[in-house]
C-alpha cells in the first residue's frame, strides 16, 4: 500500500504508523460541565465504516508528520492525504 | 585561555574510537565524521517567515525547501520535517552555533543544540547505490545531489543526504546506536562487494 504523502509523495505504509480514527483530534473540552461524559465518546465510541474512513497516520520513518488519510476500508483504496495539522487548524483545534 | 581548557580531557568518538573510523572495500570508502557541529532549528506557528529571513541572513542563503540539503559557505542546512531544519558547521569555528542561532531568530524559532546526539558517516564511491539500496526504503538511484531523506536502516530512523548522485552520501543517525548503524553499512557492504 503506498501512501502519498502530502509533501513528500508517495511512500510506502511500511514506513507509517497507524493510530486510528480521525475524529480524535476533536478532543472535548475538560473544562466543560459535562466534560466526562463527552470523554466517554470520545474515547469508547467509534464509528466502523464499511466504505470512506479518515484515520490517523504518523510518518515515523520518515518526516514524522501526522497525516489524515481517507481510506476505503473495503477496498483499501487510499482517497486522500493531508496533513493532520492543516486539518485542526481548518477545525480551529490550534492555539 | 578560558577556565577549562586544561582539562586534560579528550573526547573520543561516537564509534567510541580517538581516531575517526574508515572502512575501505573495492569502490566504496565509509568514513566517520566528527568535527561537525549540529543545532535544530523549528519554527514557531505563525513565525515561519520570520525565521526564514532571519536565518538567511546568518547562513547566506535560504533554508532548504523540503526533503533537500543545501550549503552556503561553511554553513549546511537540511530539511528534518515540517518549519524543523538541521543546521551544521565545521566544530572547530562554531561550537557555539547553537546560542548564535537562537540569537539571529529571537522569539519565532527554537533552537536545540544536538552536536552529541547524532553520528555520521560518509560514503563514497561508485559502489554507494549498491549498499544503500539494501538498506533503506530510499529511492537513491533515482536520487539527485541536495536531496535529504528522512528514513530507516537497521531499524534506526537515520537521514540521508546525497552529495553526488550513485558517487557521495551522508548518513547521520542517532549516536547512542552508532556501532549498530556502522555494523549495518560493514555488513552490507561486505555482502555486495
Amino acid at each position: 500500500m503506498i501512501i502519498n504523502h502530502p509533501i513528500l509523495g508517495p511512500r510506502d505504509s511500511q514506513e507509517f504508523t497507524y493510530l486510528g480514527d480521525a475524529s480524535l483530534i476533536d478532543r472535548p473540552d475538560w473544562q466543560a460541565d459535562n466534560a466526562a461524559d463527552q470523554f466517554h465518546d470520545y474515547l469508547y465510541l467509534r464509528d466502523n465504516p464499511a466504505g470512506e474512513h479518515r484515520e490517523l497516520w504518523f510518518h515515523e520513518q520518515g518526516d514524522r508528520s501526522w497525516l489524515v488519510v481517507t481510506r476505503n476500508t473495503v477496498t483499501h483504496e487510499i482517497l486522500n492525504v493531508e496533513l493532520a495539522r492543516d486539518v485542526a487548524r481548518a477545525r480551529g483545534r490550534s492555539k | 585561555m578560558g577556565k577549562f581548557d586544561n582539562h586534560g580531557l579528550k573526547a573520543i568518538s561516537p564509534l567510541g574510537g580517538h581516531e575517526r573510523r574508515v572502512d575501505v572495500f573495492t569502490g566504496l570508502q565509509i568514513r566517520e565524521v566528527t568535527d561537525r557541529a549540529l543545532a535544530s532549528l523549528a519554527a514557531r506557528q505563525g513565525s515561519e517567515d520570520a525565521v526564514k529571513s532571519a536565518v538567511a541572513s546568518y547562513l547566506g542563503g535560504a533554508l532548504p525547501e523540503p526533503a533537500c540539503w543545501t550549503e552556503h559557505g561553511v554553513f549546511a542546512a537540511w530539511w528534518m520535517g515540517p518549519d524543523l531544519w538541521m543546521v551544521s558547521a565545521p566544530h572547530d569555528s562554531h561550537e557555539l552555533m547553537a546560542g548564535e542561532l537562537k540569537q539571529a531568530v529571537g522569539e519565532a524559532g527554537s533552537v536545540v543544540e544536538q552536536t552529541d546526539g547524532w553520528c555520521r558517516f560518509d560514503m563514497e564511491g561508485p559502489r554507494c547505490c549498491d549498499v544503500l539500496e539494501r538498506l533503506s526504503n530510499a529511492n537513491v538511484r533515482a536520487g539527485k545531489a541536495g536531496d535529504a531523506t528522512r528514513t530507516s536502516m537497521e531499524h534506526l530512523g537515520v537521514f540521508l543526504l546525497c552529495q553526488m548522485p550513485g558517487q557521495g552520501y551522508s548518513i547521520i543517525g542517532p549516536r547512542s546506536s552508532a556501532a549498530s548503524l556502522h555494523h549495518a553499512l560493514v555488513a552490507a557492504a561486505k555482502s555486495v562487494i
